[in-house]
């Protein structure tokens, strides 16, 4: 029963940085159908921006997280801007092949001028260890669980409640009549990969406290389990986004912890493939008829 | 096959040239051993990315697990010759591996198959991952470490042959019954069905012809290079081969063949930048695809057909 508490907190907590982290690639996806495959790049810009806030400026920790998606959320509108907004009319296949050139960009340009070298994350915060009923939950767990529900929280009310979130909703529907009620489609965008990149800048900052190391390639293997889980909530809905997250989070320490963590990834894409045969626009996904 | 008689004989004639003219600079020593090592690499992603053109061009199902069966071609030359070293060895691990991908593609195939678009691409690149992981865990293939001293059993001249056998077989695949069978399923896949076209066994029949070509360049690559690792084959693996096929042009063999040369010669001119190489190759790539989204040939495809009725079609403007 222990241990089983002690995974569960485990889990909950990787989940919620790929919950984040899905949660840029579901509204990607959904706007503008492209896998935006250096969705985890700005994780690690966003890892490495809070190492050198924290370091170099002795910024604290909300503020390294609140600069770091300030950074991001920049850095994503720039990218889209130079190289995804040219090819919008342009095959889906060469937008692709356009996302993993920027990822190979990001990755090496940053091995290049700060090399591959793997370094600590300072502590901006010191680690306490509370021990309840058994289980041991660290501060810095409680405030990646926290601080993730709450930007998702703010994410959904941005979606439903504002007038940017209408229009991003409109245009992820429909773009061409969206720009006919006189909704500007570049401005929505630019602001859905602002967000996007916000929510992996904080994943980000969030990461490199809990594992306390980080690299320039860091971001790989996370960005693509995190798209899975996208694709496993539905891609397109942020509370599959949220949902698919914390189940690939919970799955992977469920495996790791019955002694099989040399399959883990195996069984993460494993159960991609049933989710997918079963339901194949995901848990939440929305079901499209084909019309003959 | 029979009505493409002249123009295979056409293409066979340019091969044995290109053969003649390697085994000529080779003799006279302008090829030295560098140069040979990308031609022979050039080669082997010929044979993997117009296996993939086929899927993706071809048949438009999205696979983002080519290197998968790749890795199980890899792995059975791997195996076999180190047992069995004689030429006969290698050819035999050939064939198991293509037995073996045709198995592994049908598992993987006839479920996924189902799915459309960016969802397909999603599940082969995670049934790909799931071999890889699944190599990286077997005894027989020796885990993470990989195999090394496989016996040199292929030269520059076997990969060749392969190369100009499979992309014989993949064009006269595409111009027959057959592939207008296929290519009308990624046209209109419901108006196809109304065609009596069934459209699962096409699409399963490219996606498997795909997987088997993937384990020739595979068998090839581990006889050349000599050593074989888990990670060789990982989703990087899968992207580097479909960027091939997309920088040449979705859809066009004479694309996939140029895109090959092309980034087989860049990357080794880049080879003297160091790490900056790798900024270069990613800047090259975005800058290629904003300034030509359709790939360097588009569906282009260089045809002696077109060609000699073009010129018949000039002598009669003149007669």
């Amino acid at each position: 029963m222990q241990t089983i508490g002690q995974q569960l907190i485990n889990g909950l907590s990787l989940g919620s940085i790929y919950a984040l982290l899905a949660l840029g690639y579901t509204m990607v996806y959904g706007i503008i159908k492209l896998i935006n495959f250096a969705h985890g790049d700005i994780y690690m810009l966003g890892a490495f921006w809070g190492y050198f806030v924290i370091n170099k400026l002795h910024f604290n920790f909300l503020f390294a997280m609140l600069s770091a998606m300030l950074f991001c959320a920049l850095v994503g509108v720039i990218i889209e801007y130079f190289a995804y907004r040219p090819l919008r009319k342009s095959p889906r296949i060469t937008a692709l092949i356009t996302a993993i050139g920027v990822s190979f960009l990001l990755e090496n340009g940053m091995t290049y001028f700060f090399t591959a070298n793997t370094r600590n994350f300072p502590q901006a915060i010191q680690t306490v260890t509370y021990h309840i009923g058994g289980i041991r939950i660290s501060n810095i767990q409680l405030l990646i669980l926290g601080t993730a529900c709450l930007l998702m929280l703010l994410l959904e009310l941005i979606i439903k409640r504002t007038k940017m979130g209408k229009a991003m909703r409109a245009v992820s529907v429909d773009p061409e009549a969206a720009q006919l009620v006189g909704i500007n489609i570049n401005h929505t965008i630019s602001f859905t990969f602002a967000l996007g990149s916000a929510m992996a800048g904080a994943a980000g900052v969030l990461i490199g406290l809990y594992y306390n190391s980080i690299d320039p390639l860091m971001g790989m293997t996370p960005g693509i389990k995190a798209f899975v889980a996208a694709v496993i909530g539905g891609i397109g809905s942020v509370p599959g986004a949220s949902l698919g997250g914390f189940l690939i989070g919970l799955l992977e320490t469920a495996v790791q912890a019955v002694g099989l963590s040399a399959y883990k990834d195996a069984v993460v894409y494993f159960v991609l493939i049933v989710i997918l045969l079963v339901l194949p626009a995901g848990i939440f996904g929305k079901k499209t008829k084909e019309k003959v | 096959m029979k009505a493409n008689l002249k123009y295979n004989a056409a293409w066979l004639g340019v091969m044995v040239l290109g053969f003649v003219v390697i085994d000529a600079c080779e003799f006279l020593g302008i090829i030295n051993s560098f140069i040979e090592n990308m031609l022979v690499t050039i080669g082997i992603n010929i044979i993997l990315a117009t296996g993939l053109n086929l899927i993706i061009g071809f048949s438009g199902q999205f696979s983002l697990g080519h290197a998968g069966f790749m890795a199980i071609g890899a792995y059975a030359t791997g195996i076999i010759t180190q047992t069995l070293v004689t030429p006969i060895g290698f050819y035999l691990s050939v064939v198991v591996g293509i037995v073996i991908a045709i198995i592994a593609a049908l598992i993987v195939g006839i479920p996924t198959l189902r799915l459309r678009g960016d969802y397909l691409a999603i599940a082969t690149m995670g049934a790909a991952e799931i071999i890889r992981i699944l190599i990286n865990n077997l005894k027989i293939t020796n885990g993470a470490a990989g195999l090394f001293n496989i016996p040199p059993l292929v030269t520059w001249a076997t990969v060749y042959v392969f190369m100009c056998v499979t992309t014989i077989v993949t064009v006269n695949f595409i111009h027959s019954r057959s592939g207008r069978a296929v290519m009308s399923v990624r046209e209109d896949e419901i108006a196809a069905e109304s065609m009596g076209i069934n459209t699962t066994r096409w699409k399963l029949a490219a996606f498997v012809f795909g997987a088997s070509t993937a384990a020739i360049g595979g068998s090839l690559h581990a006889a050349y290079i000599q050593t074989i690792a888990p990670g060789d084959f990982n989703i990087m693996a899968s992207i580097a081969i479909l960027i091939i096929v997309v920088l040449g042009g979705v859809g066009s063999i004479t694309g996939t063949f140029i895109a090959a040369i092309v980034l087989g010669t860049l990357d080794t001119v880049l080879q003297n930048f160091g790490t900056l190489r790798m900024i270069i190759y990613s800047l090259a790539l975005i800058l290629i695809m904003i300034f030509k989204p359709s790939g360097l040939l588009g569906t282009w495809e260089f045809s002696f057909k077109r060609l000699g009725s073009r010129q018949r079609k000039e002598q009669s403007v003149h007669e």
